[in-house]
């Protein structure tokens, strides 16, 4: 019994507030199915099934807090869950920092969940994992891969009277198709809520294209190239940007969005016109829980990057209080405004550049700059008058998101990408940026 | 590398956790009863007959109790103190030559056999798709055996008060020297773990392991400029002995432009001086890009040493397993079979071993049975092995496993995982001072900073903490906006010096990130300081908006 329905979970959620003696109370009761199937080297390696519940109990006396959490739900592990949080909070040093537990909220519902995901059974992974394999062995190809799903609940309730329940389903496939002699290699990535808008085969057939197109990679030399980013390699780059948004980091001096003199660069024209980020619980491509599963503050649908100005900053309780203003939910997704174009128009649009599949271990080198490093992968060519001319090296960059994108030329259609570093479900366009620092060139197929 | 931070291993996928633990939260004074061994092993056997039963032909049984508490300080506050607990088993099994895997925080002897027989038939599911059967190395049975990380002071008996304290004294000491924000944290493990199979092995391990990290960051509001320094310290396989630092395991860097430490680390005075290095890097001299001879501390050297040896020369990487993910390897079959593929120049020797006294990866037994040992991997410059399991060594023509296997927790699969893979000392006698006055232009880099390699581990790029250059034999003023690229075989190639075995140490990873779904290990890299000749230093200095 790993999912549990609202009406049960709101009566542990009662009983753990009513047990409970200190001066406030949070509780959070969540669990999971995942479902698996990993493969490599044109065979699966490993498939499993993991199941996992937890109650969660965050209490508080004074400015002292406890948390404790246990897997039961029985009257006997509540009430122990419950005196273990009690205890630690007595153990705990006062924070000068701590907030209260929110006010009542309202969660207006999002379309977090759907039945044919939640139906995903071994054969529906074996299957996925078949196509590709199947595929391969006729190409002469090698694939690995990973596909998982999950079907969740979580549930949230405090002493104040908070209480919110949903369900969620999800699923991501990941892979990477070699040629035999290792000359070629291309990568694909679908995430999606709802099972039925997932085709492995039209996946697979993705990275099998791409492997087979990439052989015969020729070397040209690192710069500055106008270059098509597809969404899997700038989602990543835009999501580390995102942790500049906090405001009490910008206002201590300590972010990207930071101004000469203490001031922040809220209000700024920082990117392109073109950019529009936003994050909405709501929207039907990526839907998110409807509130923050930290703080408990309801979730709204925010502008962050409006036609290019910094329009929003992320404001903890504690931040919100001392600066006057109202505190905010971490964004649970990102949303970036494209066009109709499909990625082959842009190809088609662009005189001589660079198209790149994915980019690849990326990692901060500056926090000032938020210039960022990191490689592409699995799938990188030449463009020239429109079209793939032919294969080329990967190349290590050193780039600031920032500058992508302001240096924006054009945007296609947004797909759904899953974060892999980064924790955001994305709605991201592939675009076309000019003058993108390649810095190395990588021998890396 | 280091694909998740601490804080989020473990917790639930659905995100409902109100904290971030990594495992189940727990009471403090329920941290030092250890189960019962004898409970253990009833458990075990009731796991191992379920699934023979069934019909396999091998089964291994992990019971695990994963201890867990960090402390997180900012400035003079402490923000979080959270005390976790995981604990199930984990059952592998061998079943008509394929494995199957299953896990359960059941721990009656119901939920154990069920989790037997469930394995069981998931290896029996695995069958019809495998290509060849897994071949084990043999392993002859350990019998009842017990293995403890050495420790002097255990972390669960220290008061928490005691450790809040030193952690705010050390973000004090960073403030007053100048840092305008301070973070330090304590990660403290215990890992209690049964493995036993049916080779008979029945083997109780207690491993325990801490790091204490911080960050101190200046601010100049006027010109709008920020830089943080880390600190030096690594991560230990040892008890909270560690954090009372003695004189003698303090040594200077070369020019004495820092403080370092081996065996015991003073947080405080490292704190002190983070804060007023942070500082100094708001007016350091901007690097001119170019060719440099890098001398690299070990406390920076361990990270190059983790991307650009230690991944590569994972077996199970080198034949394409983790081609979906974190990716393949350079160092192929046939660079290994031809006996003189010169990864690295004659100087460079690195050797894997999981008995290094303080090593994190210092255990009696892998996770396969496997009792921990040293072996070459690249000797005199030429690739001469790899890290291989059980079920790998037969690829590479060994008799027995190199007892690389590791899960994270009982509830993972235990799949095969990097030693700690280190650069032995230089033979001849050399002091980091002595390799300075042989530089005429060269860049001195201690402590780790950003790093990013590809997928076969050719192109890499690496950061730092703190940068001095070198002119005409002699250290002189701090650098920043710091970055070197290179090739792997390129870079080991132009090591012309190594320091001798007095200034061997060890830096370390709390969360080497790695398989589909992800786990983290723990690893630790020792080396001397290192001279390498020609590398490309890039200037990474950018303005925005």
């Amino acid at each position: 019994m790993t999912i549990l329905n609202q009406e049960q979970t709101k009566r542990i959620c009662e009983r753990v507030l009513a047990l409970s003696k200190a001066d406030e109370c949070i509780v959070s009761v969540g669990g999971s199915r995942e479902g698996n199937i990993r493969f490599a080297r044109n065979a699966v390696s490993t498939a499993g099934l993991a199941e996992n519940t937890a109650v969660t109990v965050q209490v508080a006396f004074g400015k002292r807090q406890g948390t404790a959490s246990i897997n039961e739900y029985d009257d006997k592990s509540l009430e122990k869950v419950v005196r273990r949080a009690e205890d630690l909070a007595r153990l705990a040093p006062e924070n000068p920092e701590f907030m209260p537990a929110v006010a009542k909220q309202a969660y207006k519902e999002s379309a977090t969940f759907s039945a044919k995901t939640a139906a995903i059974d071994p054969e529906f992974r074996a299957q996925a994992a078949a196509y590709a394999i199947e595929a391969c062995r006729k190409n002469k190809l090698v694939a690995a891969g990973f596909f998982t799903d999950s079907t969740a609940f979580s549930t949230v309730a405090n002493s104040n009277g908070v209480f919110g329940h949903q369900q969620q389903t999800g699923l991501d496939f990941t892979c990477t198709v070699r040629t035999e002699d290792g000359r070629g290699s291309g990568w694909v990535k679908r995430s999606a809520l709802d099972a039925s808008r997932f085709d492995a085969r039209e996946a697979a057939d993705v990275a099998i294209e791409k492997a087979l197109r990439s052989v015969d990679a020729k070397a040209i030399e690192p710069g500055r190239y106008t270059v098509i980013l597809e969404p899997a390699a700038t989602s990543e780059l835009i999501g580390f940007m995102m942790s500049g948004f906090d405001a009490r980091q910008t206002d201590e001096g300590r972010s990207f969005l930071s101004k000469k003199g203490g001031a922040s660069r809220l209000g700024d024209k920082l990117f392109d016109q073109q950019v529009n980020i936003w994050t909405d619980p709501w929207n039907p491509d990526v839907p998110v829980l409807p509130w923050d599963a930290q703080s408990l503050i309801a979730r709204e649908r925010v502008d962050i990057i409006k036609d290019g100005k910094v329009n929003a900053l992320d404001y903890s309780q504690y931040w919100a209080k001392k600066k006057g203003v109202k505190p905010t939910a971490t964004p649970g997704n990102l949303i970036m405004a494209g066009t109709n174009k499909s990625t082959a128009e842009l190809i088609a649009n662009t005189k001589k550049g660079i198209l790149v599949t994915r980019t690849w271990y990326i990692r901060l080198v500056d926090p000032q700059s938020v210039l960022l490093t990191g490689l592409t992968r699995d799938g990188t060519f030449y463009i020239e008058n429109g079209k793939i001319k032919y294969p080329i090296k990967n190349f290590r960059f050193n780039e600031s998101p920032v500058t992508m994108l302001n240096n924006i030329e054009e945007i296609g259609k947004p797909v759904i990408i899953g974060g892999d570093e980064v924790a955001y479900q994305m709605a991201i366009p592939p675009m076309k940026v000019r003058d993108f620092n390649f810095t190395s060139l990588s021998d890396a197929v | 590398m280091e694909r998740r931070t601490f804080l989020n291993v473990g917790s639930l996928a659905f995100g409902s956790l109100l904290v971030p633990v990594f495992g189940r939260a727990i009471a403090a004074e329920e941290l030092l009863a250890p189960m019962a061994v004898t409970a253990k092993k009833a458990l075990a056997d009731v796991a191992m007959n379920a699934a023979t039963k069934a019909g396999a032909s091998y089964c291994d049984v992990r019971i695990g109790r994963y201890l867990n508490q960090y402390i997180i300080t900012r400035d003079l506050n402490v923000e979080n103190v959270t005390n976790t607990e995981s604990a199930g088993v984990g059952v592998r099994v061998i079943c008509n030559g394929a494995y199957g895997f299953a896990a359960t925080s059941d721990m009656s002897a119901d939920g154990i056999a069920g989790a037997a027989r469930q394995a069981v038939a998931i290896a029996k599911a695995n069958a019809r798709l495998q290509s060849e059967p897994v071949q084990l190395a043999p392993v002859k049975g350990a019998g009842e055996v017990a293995w403890a990380t050495p420790v002097v002071k255990d972390w669960r008996a220290v008061p928490i008060k005691d450790k809040a304290e030193l952690l705010i004294a050390a973000n004090k000491a960073g403030m007053d020297a100048g840092a305008n924000f301070m973070q330090s944290m304590l990660f403290q493990v215990n890992q209690q773990k049964y493995f036993a199979s049916t080779d008979g092995s029945y083997i109780d391990q207690d491993l325990q392991r801490l790091w204490a990290p911080l960050s101190a960051t200046a601010v100049d509001k006027a010109s709008g400029k920020f830089r943080s320094r880390s600190g030096l310290s690594t991560p230990v396989g040892m008890g909270y002995e560690y954090l009372d630092a003695r004189a003698q395991d303090k040594i200077k860097a070369a020019g004495g432009v820092a403080t370092l430490y081996t065996k015991s680390y003073d947080i405080v005075e490292d704190a002190r001086a983070a804060g007023r290095d942070a500082k100094r890097k708001l007016t350091a001299k901007s690097v001119a890009p170019g060719k440099y001879d890098l001398m690299l501390s070990p406390e920076h050297l361990f990270l190059t040493i983790h991307e650009s040896v230690g991944h590569p020369t994972e077996l199970d990487r080198v034949l394409g397993y983790e081609a979906n993910y974190a990716g393949t390897s350079f160092a192929t079959l046939d660079k290994w079979q031809s006996k003189n593929f010169k990864y690295g120049s004659p100087l460079v020797n690195i050797v894997a071993d999981k008995t290094t006294p303080g090593s994190l990866g210092n255990v009696g037994y892998d996770d396969e049975g496997v009792k921990c040992k040293r072996w070459d991997i690249i000797k005199d410059g030429i690739l001469v092995n790899y890290q291989a399991t059980r079920d790998q060594a037969h690829i590479i023509g060994e008799k027995e496993s190199h007892g690389c296997s590791y899960a994270d927790s009982w509830s993972n699969v235990q799949f095969q995982r990097m030693p700690n893979v280190s650069l032995q000392a230089g033979k001849k006698a050399l002091s980091p001072d002595e390799m300075v006055k042989d530089i005429k232009k060269g860049i001195y880099i201690v402590g780790d900073g950003s790093f990013s390699i590809d997928q076969q581990r050719y192109n890499f790029q690496f950061g730092g903490q703190l940068f001095y250059e070198i002119n005409n034999g002699k250290i002189g003023q701090m650098l920043e906006d710091v970055a070197y690229q290179s090739n792997t075989q390129d870079f080991w190639n132009a090591c012309t010096a190594i320091c001798d075995e007095r200034d061997w140490r060890m830096g370390g990873s709390f969360f080497d990130g790695k398989g589909q779904p992800p786990q983290i290990s723990i690893v630790s890299h020792g080396s001397s300081t290192a001279r390498f000749n020609g590398i490309n230093v890039i200037n990474t200095a950018r303005k925005i908006g």
